[in-house]
C-alpha cells in the first residue's frame, strides 16, 4: 500500500494487509496525534488496510499556544 | 473492509473513528452528532454565547478555527469571521486561501487584515528583531489584533478555536512553572473588561483528533501542514507528552483541564494580576497594560523599524519532522 506522511511530505510503500493500530505501531506514530483515511475515507484503529490501498496518516497537533 | 468489531456504538453501523477517551466507535452520522453535543455542552456550562451576540469568529484556515466557525453556523449562531495575514511566507498565503474558500462556499462574511499594511511587520521579521521565539511575538499580535477587531466592530464576543489539547498544553506548561497568574487566566470564558473583549472557546470539549475528524467528515479544507514556525516549540513538546500518557491511560487530557477547572480555578480566582501591581493604559493605543507601553506596542516599535526577513532565515534547520 501506498501510505502519505506528513511533516515532511513524503510516501512510503508498505506491505498489506495490516490494522490501522499496527501501521501507526510499526511507523512510531502515536494514535492520539493522528487519524488515518484510507482511500479518502476515515477509518477506525482496527481496520485493515490492504496492499492496494492508498493511505494518508494526517497529523492533528498543531503548535501555536 | 472494516473489521467486524469496529461498530458504531450509537447505531451499530460501521464505524469510522475509534475514541478510546469515550471508550466507543461512532459512524460518521454519529460522531457529528457527538461534537454537536459537546460543543452546545461547552456552551451552556461556562454560558459561552447567547442568539443575541454578535460574534466574532478568530480564523487561521487550519482545522480548529474552520470547525468552530462551522459548528457555531450549523448550531444557528451567526458568525463573522477574521483571518490576520501574519506574513509567514507561502504558508500565510496557503491558510489565506483555506479561509477565504471556506467562508465563500458558506455565505459567511470574512475581513482579512495583514500585518504588514497595518502595522509595518510580519511575524519573522518580529522574530527576528525581538531575537525572542516567533510564536511570542505572533500571540502578541493576533490578541492585540482580534481583541481590537472585536471592540471596534461592535462584537459582543470573540470566539477562538482553542480545544482540549491546547488548553491541556498551556495548562501543563503553567503547572510546570506553577505560574499562578497565567493559571487563574486560564478558562474556557474570560468575560469582558474595560479594553478587552468576551473571549469563549467552545471547543474545550473536543480534543484535536476530534476537531480534525470533524473537518473530514464535513468536507472542510483546512491547512494540513504545521506552521513552519512553531515547529519544535514547548507547547508541541507539552501536546506530546500528554499524547504520550493520554495513549496508555484514556482520559488523562480530559481529566487534567476539566478537574482544574472544577478544583483549582475557583482557587485562584481574584490571583490574575501580581500583588501591587496595577493595570493603567498604553500611552500610545490606549490598550491596558502595567506598564507605560503595551506588549503589542513595544512589538510594534521594534519590528516595523527592522527591514523586512523572509521566513526562511528564521526557521530552525532540522525543525518540522514528526
Amino acid at each position: 500500500m501506498k501510505v502519505l506522511l506528513r511533516n515532511p511530505r513524503r510516501e512510503i510503500e508498505m506491505d498489506g494487509p495490516r490494522r490501522v493500530h499496527a501501521l501507526l505501531t510499526k511507523l512510531e506514530l502515536n494514535r492520539e496525534s493522528h487519524l488515518v483515511i484510507r482511500n479518502g475515507t476515515l477509518v477506525p484503529g482496527d481496520a485493515e488496510l490492504l496492499d492496494d490501498d492508498i493511505v494518508e496518516i494526517r497529523p492533528v497537533i498543531s503548535g501555536g499556544a | 473492509m472494516v473489521a467486524a468489531g469496529s461498530k458504531c456504538r450509537t447505531c451499530r453501523g460501521p464505524a469510522i473513528i475509534d475514541l478510546p477517551r469515550h471508550n466507543a466507535n461512532f459512524c460518521a452520522e454519529h460522531f457529528i452528532e457527538l461534537c454537536r453535543r459537546q460543543v452546545v455542552k461547552a456552551i451552556e456550562q461556562f454560558d459561552m454565547l447567547s442568539p443575541q451576540d454578535r460574534i466574532l469568529v478568530a480564523v487561521s484556515g487550519g482545522k480548529d478555527s474552520l470547525a468552530v466557525w462551522d459548528l457555531l453556523t450549523e448550531l444557528g449562531y451567526h458568525a463573522d469571521g477574521l483571518y490576520v495575514g501574519l506574513g509567514i511566507g507561502d504558508y500565510s498565503d496557503t491558510s489565506a486561501d483555506k479561509a477565504r474558500a471556506f467562508a465563500s462556499e458558506r455565505g459567511l462574511h470574512l475581513t482579512e487584515f495583514r500585518l504588514r499594511d497595518g502595522y509595518g511587520y510580519d511575524i519573522p521579521t518580529a522574530a527576528k528583531a525581538t531575537r525572542r521565539v516567533p510564536c511570542s511575538a505572533c500571540g502578541t499580535s493576533k490578541r492585540h489584533v482580534f481583541d481590537k477587531a472585536t471592540l471596534d466592530g461592535g462584537y459582543t464576543v470573540l470566539v477562538t478555536g482553542h480545544n482540549l489539547d491546547d488548553e491541556a498544553a498551556v495548562l501543563f506548561g503553567n503547572t510546570l512553572r506553577w505560574d499562578v497568574e497565567y493559571l487563574a487566566r486560564q478558562l474556557p470564558v474570560l468575560e469582558s473588561k474595560p479594553g478587552f473583549p468576551k473571549k469563549v472557546k467552545p471547543l474545550v470539549r473536543l480534543s484535536e483528533r476530534e476537531t480534525a475528524a470533524w473537518c473530514i467528515v464535513r468536507g472542510i479544507d483546512y491547512l494540513v501542514d504545521e506552521c513552519p514556525m512553531a515547529a519544535g516549540n514547548k507547547h508541541l513538546a507539552y501536546k506530546a507528552a500528554l499524547n504520550s500518557m493520554e495513549e496508555t491511560s484514556p482520559g488523562t487530557k480530559a481529566g487534567f483541564y476539566f478537574n482544574f477547572i472544577e478544583n483549582m480555578a475557583p482557587l485562584l480566582a481574584g490571583r490574575t494580576m501580581p500583588q501591587g501591581l496595577e493595570l493603567g493604559t498604553c500611552s500610545n493605543c490606549g490598550s491596558p497594560t502595567t506598564g507605560s507601553l503595551c506588549a503589542f506596542c513595544h512589538l510594534v516599535e521594534t519590528a516595523s523599524a527592522h527591514a523586512p526577513v523572509p521566513v526562511e532565515l528564521v526557521m530552525k534547520k532540522g525543525r518540522g519532522r514528526r
